[in-house]
């Protein structure tokens, strides 16, 4: 298992460094750089361009910049944002924090509801029940997150509700933490938390609702409910155990893909996560920022993959690492 | 026939075969369904959607709508668009109207329906457009996006896919290895990286297509991988060993009789593939890193909600947030009905 676990992560990095490579070569190929703006700035001169592009190192061979910035990610340096002029690395650590925790919440949100949905719908199929369960999934999975977070707001806005956007409101900004702050900060989050969950539902749903019926068609489940175990000891102890393996393992695959879902949600409402961030970056070309985001993105995926692979052999102790 | 029959048999995806075959002869006629010039500005700007009415002082007259008078509000002195019941304008069917092409050729300005007066199905936007021409016209970016990408991404999807399992060795190993390195990268950010390399000052139909050649570019990944797989496994069945006994070329085989067996797969698979670039396109035309005006798309409509402060005040400019929802939806019921139907295992 450990030696499985190493060659895993050890897999991960020329994975990683050929992303590297790949997201330095999309912004290098890019028209147009941050600095092009100053172009046409009467206010800047051409010397001063050109200082500035010295000291942001663009006048150097494009390989050694390539070099320097990977070399500067080993050392902790993730090179240096243009638009906030400051290194990249104090600028993610608070959005990294409420990318996770907003994601994991979604993540929550979406498997508490698909879950039992994909359970009850399997135990009961072809129930008008599950016609409309199965019919509201498939419209989740339509409809953009986008659209959803919008719908939300003039909902939000027809209620009268002052909480749109953001995360907090005024008054609690910079407030010592109260009951009133949390409340506040859900008021807020659960918009979010919608938007980015409902999407995911309508699939896992599905996939759970397979599982369990092909579970249940097993002659393991015939032999436990020959030898007269309780329904409900069937049901939980030997299909739902059983279904809810594959399960584990698309969870896994999904978080990554939560991560950069909430991106568009998380540039509607306005929440101070890593996708405004990586949308700021792209409009602004500002170059770092949008290497560095792409090879995290692609590091979560990795990570996730790898958590799957993890959590799949400890819960099916079937599958082997031999 | 028996395929036909079960098909029609599954109600939903009946329903969404015909509600698609519906919404794309909207849009290879939308310049003949468009009432306004989607582009033209008015003065009446965010008008909610129109109220068609039929009957005058409870006599049919046939269908009508008011004009719109603007005024200040004697209060607040805020400029307001009020209904004006003095003012009546018929509703004419094929009338003459703004000048299109039809399909992109025919100079034309008949029109399904048109009138005089402020006649807005969906409202309009900021500036006083048409929310329903618009959009229609936008119809031509979404729904054709589907289609463009996939013609993009089928023959390379198919041919990389099938030459990676036909040939195998080295060839296998780097395909394998590109992919990998393609499906590591989460789509959405890669999208909108991919988007910078459009630049801002592309004519609007070239940017269509580069948009197209972005999702095209991560869309053939998956297809190839599982094209790899079928290949893999039909090259073991015999109608192959005897074409290749025969003498027949590596290449032929692949296209004169995998493909062939690979038919319904195929057809599932681009149907399912369909609503994923749908859903792309309209992210980044919404971020504004997609289509540009004066080309609009279902997606860079619903931004005018992201910029507009006042969504409350006027909800319809999310009607096109709608047609994305009702074309993925169809797309997905039909991509599944189709692959009940091609899976044998299934017959249930």
């Amino acid at each position: 298992m450990f030696a499985f676990a190493l060659r895993r992560i050890l897999s991960m990095i020329p994975v990683l460094v050929v992303v590297s490579a790949l997201s330095f070569g999309i912004v290098q190929l890019t028209p147009g750089g941050f600095l092009t703006q100053y172009l046409a700035n009467p206010r800047v001169s051409p010397r001063t361009l050109h200082l500035l592009e010295v000291q942001y190192g663009l006048t150097k061979p494009v390989w050694v910049q390539y070099l320097d910035w990977l070399g500067g990610i080993l050392r902790g340096n993730f090179g240096y944002s243009f638009l906030y002029q400051v290194p990249v690395v104090s600028l993610i650590g608070q959005q990294l924090f409420w990318t996770f925790f907003i994601t994991l919440l979604a993540a929550a949100f979406t498997w508490l509801v698909a879950i039992p949905l994909g359970v009850y719908t399997g135990l009961h199929p072809n129930t008008p029940f599950d016609y409309v369960a199965n019919f509201l999934a498939y419209l989740a999975q339509a409809v953009p997150d986008f659209l959803i977070a919008l719908l939300l707001i003039y909902f939000l806005l027809l209620t009268g509700s002052g909480d749109v956007g953001g995360i907090l409101s005024a008054q609690y900004i910079g407030a010592p933490l109260s009951w009133a702050l949390v409340g506040n900060l859900l008021a807020h989050l659960w918009p979010a938390i919608l938007a980015i969950g409902l999407p995911g539902i309508g699939g896992l749903t599905r996939v759970m609702r397979a599982n369990l019926l092909d579970v249940l068609s097993e002659p393991y489940v015939q032999t436990a409910r020959a030898k007269g175990l309780a329904n409900r000891r069937v049901v939980w102890k030997h299909a739902v155990r059983n279904a809810v393996n594959p399960f584990v393992s698309i969870a896994g695959l999904s978080l990554p893909y939560l991560f950069s879902g909430s991106l568009i949600v998380s540039i509607v409402l306005n929440l101070p996560t890593l996708g405004p961030f990586l949308y700021q970056a792209i409009l602004n070309k500002d170059l770092y920022v949008v290497m560095d985001m792409l090879l995290f993105y692609s590091f979560l995926l990795q990570l996730g993959n790898l958590i799957a692979d993890l959590l799949l052999a400890r819960l099916d102790p079937r599958i082997s690492f031999a | 026939m028996r395929g036909l029959a079960r098909f029609s048999r599954n109600r939903l995806a009946l329903v969404s075969l015909i509600v698609l075959i519906l919404l794309y002869l909207i849009m290879a006629f939308s310049g003949f369904l468009e009432p306004e010039n989607p582009t033209a500005q008015s003065r009446y700007s965010y008008l909610p959607p129109t109220a068609v009415h039929f009957f005058y002082q409870g006599r049919w007259v046939g269908p009508y709508v008011f004009g719109i008078q603007r005024r200040r509000n004697p209060v607040t002195f805020a400029e307001e668009q009020v209904v004006d019941p003095q003012l009546r304008y018929p509703v004419y069917f094929l009338v003459r109207g703004w000048h299109y092409r039809l399909f992109g050729i025919f100079p034309s300005d008949l029109h399904l329906f048109g009138s005089a007066g402020p006649l807005h199905p969906f409202g309009t936007d900021a500036l006083g457009r048409d929310l329903f021409s618009r959009t229609l016209q936008g119809s031509e970016v979404s729904l054709g996006i589907g289609l463009v990408v996939v013609a993009f991404t089928f023959p390379v999807g198919i041919l990389i896919g099938g030459l990676s399992g036909i040939l195998g060795g080295v060839t296998d190993f780097l395909i394998q290895r590109l992919l990998e390195i393609l499906l590591s990268v989460p789509t959405l950010p890669l999208l909108l990286a991919l988007s910078m390399l459009v630049p801002a000052n592309t004519p609007p139909v070239d940017s269509f297509l580069e948009i197209a050649a972005i999702l095209a570019v991560l869309g053939w990944t998956g297809l190839a991988r599982v094209v790899r797989g079928q290949v893999l496994a039909l090259r073991q069945l015999d109608y192959v060993a005897a074409s290749q006994a025969i003498g027949a070329s590596r290449l032929r085989i692949l296209i004169r009789h995998i493909t062939p067996n690979l038919a319904s797969y195929l057809i599932v698979s681009a149907t399912l593939s369909i609503p994923g670039y749908i859903l792309a396109e309209s992210a980044l035309s919404f971020l504004g890193l997609g289509i540009h005006p004066p080309l609009t798309s279902w997606g860079l409509l619903l931004s005018a909600a992201l910029n507009s402060n006042s969504l409350a005040a006027h909800p319809w400019i999310l009607i096109p947030g709608g047609c994305i929802a009702l074309a993925v939806l169809c797309f997905n019921f039909l991509g599944d009905g189709l692959r009940d139907l091609a899976d044998p295992h299934r017959l249930s």
